[in-house]
């Protein structure tokens, strides 16, 4: 009962925030967060609304920092995130009145990606580690051309560059040489027009450029769902409480179990979780 | 009609006169003061918003240097604001925002310059009607367009035939540049000698500093076409595009400096004897200067202000060039940093690196307010100085 309460006033704050008069339309969803999850909910939204017409579902890409503060600062109904909620945003959550509730939507694997004349087709988890300090500046001690490497990350605002430092750096520092840029397909636009590049992406973004295996793994949906690929993780969706069944922000959320869900899933690149 | 019931005598009440009823008057009065009011509300709200900026930027930025203290943001290089121990040296910002408004001036002045003088004096009068709307229109387009550019287009040509790119540039420029000064130089070497002497010596000085002048810019040119460029993302890639992103600036303001200079000074100088280029170098430019200093200022208001560009082409590198001056590497600015590191920085999850970033915009803010004092005083100045 006190969820549900709590439920229509985070859903009072947004429709407000939205500018709708109507207090706790049920109706509208607001989505915001990851530029990861962002495609997987955008297609789940596009679906959801033409099955049933009278439901809005906005859906927007700040990156997954932003959609944890959306939800704490009630603008937002789903945050998607392609990282756990930190403990310091739950508590920020629970200081404003917001009780974050997780699902797995699906499984992402990072793939690191090089220009696709790069002879390299494989390196390690410490080798990777070690480019992306700094201490591997040459492909040439990487059985590669004698070319200097540009190494290519996501910004430090994504969750994207959080799961790299958590799944590769063990949290080590970059180097100071690295060049940051903005989105997913930022990085593939780098690495697919500069032959000494590497960089990181979602698995769904690999198109025109090459991805790497990882400690002798190819980064593939059945490697990821195993976890056999070392650089996998899973991709969530927040809400304020637990969503009350037969609403469409239940639907919505638990789409991804449903068929069409694991085929949207599948078709944008990412991975159905077990 | 209704003009002449005055003068039958018939008194009506809507009558036109000179005198205002007392209500009228009233009323007059009343529309005025409200007028002025209104008008003082909107001036004053436009330089309260000013002050606003300044003291809630302040306000953020202050608790920073509280906590964290002056030494690290202005010594170090490290910029690690998400990591368990964060760093927040902004000193790499600051060499990398100065890099590419130096190369941007480099591109914009130049360009910017010549062009305004070609426009003021040179081209006539129907074709400036033409080309300046057109180079306005520079202007007119959205940053994040020139950003696209400089990323899609630009990066990897650079990377794919940057060497030769820039052989050819530097050849475009120096062949010029060179030329005229062997021939300056020439002249000046020979001009006090005797008659016959002098045109004979002024060839062989020509023949010596022109073969001078080639053996210079082969082996220049040379050098920059074996050159390879690692990443197209860099600071030179920035500074070209903020060049002509200032382009419209530059060239408005300084053709309006040219323009203010007027057509007696330019006669007189005529009047002297002294030729069209005589009278651009020796008159027009130097009566024109402050205006074109206060162009350039501008300029590079616009070139350390801009964001999206280069956010999207400048590599974002957080680090000094080596040399400092190499404009071949990445670099990260203030303006970048900024508008990429806002959104995971909240005041919630971690204060420093909330403040932080407001301690940039107030240096950028600081800096801004130099210039645009510095280039209002200039203009002032100049005002003066041509108006008497």
């Amino acid at each position: 009962m006190r969820i549900i309460s709590k439920m229509g006033a985070g859903l009072a704050a947004v429709t407000m925030t939205a500018g709708i008069a109507l207090a706790g339309n049920a109706n509208q969803i607001v989505v915001d967060g990851s530029t990861t999850v962002g495609p997987v909910a955008k297609a789940f939204a596009e679906y959801y609304m033409g099955k049933h017409p009278g439901v809005n579902i906005t859906v927007s890409e700040s990156g997954s920092g932003n959609g944890a503060k959306s939800l704490i600062n009630a603008a937002c109904d789903v945050a998607t995130m392609s990282r756990a909620m930190k403990n310091s945003e739950v508590k920020a959550a629970q200081d404003a009145g917001v009780l974050p509730i997780e699902k797995v939507v699906a499984m992402d694997g990072l793939s690191v990606i090089v220009h696709p004349s790069n002879p390299v087709a494989n390196l390690t988890l410490a080798q990777i580690r070690d480019i992306y300090t700094g201490k591997i500046a040459n492909w040439k001690d990487l059985g590669g051309p004698d070319q200097a490497i540009v190494i290519i990350s996501r910004d430090t605002n994504s969750g994207t560059y959080e799961s790299f430092q958590t799944l590769v750096m063990n949290q080590a520092k970059l180097t100071g040489k690295a060049e940051y840029v903005g989105s997913n397909g930022a990085v593939r636009q780098r690495v697919m027009s500069t032959p000494a590049a590497i960089g990181y992406v979602g698995l769904a973004f690999t198109e025109g450029v090459k991805a790497l295996q990882v400690n002798g793994v190819e980064a593939t949906p059945e490697t990821v769902t195993a976890k056999t690929y070392p650089i996998s993780r899973a991709l969530y969706m927040y809400t304020n409480g637990r969503p009350k069944e037969g609403t469409p922000l239940f639907d919505f959320v638990n789409f991804c179990d449903t068929p069409e869900g694991m085929k949207i899933i599948q078709d944008t690149g990412f991975v159905v979780k077990k | 009609m209704e003009a002449s019931g005055a003068t039958t005598g018939v008194t009506r009440r809507d009558a036109p006169s000179l005198l205002l009823s007392h209500r009228a008057r009233r009323r007059q009065r009343i529309a005025e003061t409200l007028g002025r009011g209104l008008l003082l509300a909107v001036t004053s709200f436009s330089t309260l918003a000013v002050l606003f900026i300044f003291v809630y930027i302040a306000r953020d930025a202050i608790p920073y240097f509280r906590q964290e203290g002056f030494r690290e943001f202005f010594t170090s290089t490290r910029w690690y604001p998400s990591a368990k121990q964060p760093e927040f040296g902004a000193l790499a910002m600051f060499v990398g925002s100065g890099l590419v408004t130096l190369g941007a001036i480099l591109v914009a002045v130049p360009l910017g310059v010549s062009a305004a003088i070609c426009l003021s004096d040179v081209l006539p009068f129907s074709v400036r009607q033409v080309v300046k709307p057109v180079i306005e229109i520079l202007a007119a387009i959205p940053s994040v367009a020139y950003g696209f550019f400089a990323l899609v287009v630009f990066a990897p040509l650079l990377q794919e035939r940057g060497g030769p790119i820039l052989a050819v540039a530097a050849g475009a420029v120096g062949v010029p540049v060179a030329g005229l000064a062997v021939i300056v130089a020439a002249d000046l070497l020979t001009d006090r000698l005797p008659d016959r002497a002098r045109r004979r010596a002024r060839a062989l000085a020509l023949a010596v500093l022109g073969t001078g002048a080639c053996v210079v810019l082969v082996l220049a040119v040379r050098s920059l076409y074996g050159l390879v460029i690692p990443s197209g993302t860099n600071a030179l890639n920035v500074s070209i595009i903020l060049g002509i992103m200032a382009l419209p600036t530059v060239v408005s303001v300084s053709e309006d400096a040219l323009q203010a200079v007027g057509r007696d000074l330019r006669e007189g100088s005529y009047a002297l004897g002294a030729t069209r280029a005589e009278t651009l170098v020796r008159t027009v430019l130097p009566a024109a200067s402050s205006g074109i200093l206060a162009a350039v200022i501008l300029g590079v208001m616009r070139a350390v202000g801009e964001t999206m560009v280069v956010w999207m082409a400048s590599g974002n590198a957080s680090q000094i060039p080596r040399p400092w001056y190499n404009i071949l590497q990445p670099v990260r600015t203030l303006t970048a940093t900024i508008a990429g590191d806002m959104g995971e920085a909240d005041q919630v999850t971690g204060s420093a690196r909330f403040h932080v970033l407001f301690a940039m915009a107030l240096a950028l803010l600081l800096f801004s307010f130099l210039c645009n004092t510095s280039s209002e005083w200039i203009i002032r100045r100049a005002r003066k100085k041509v108006g008497g």
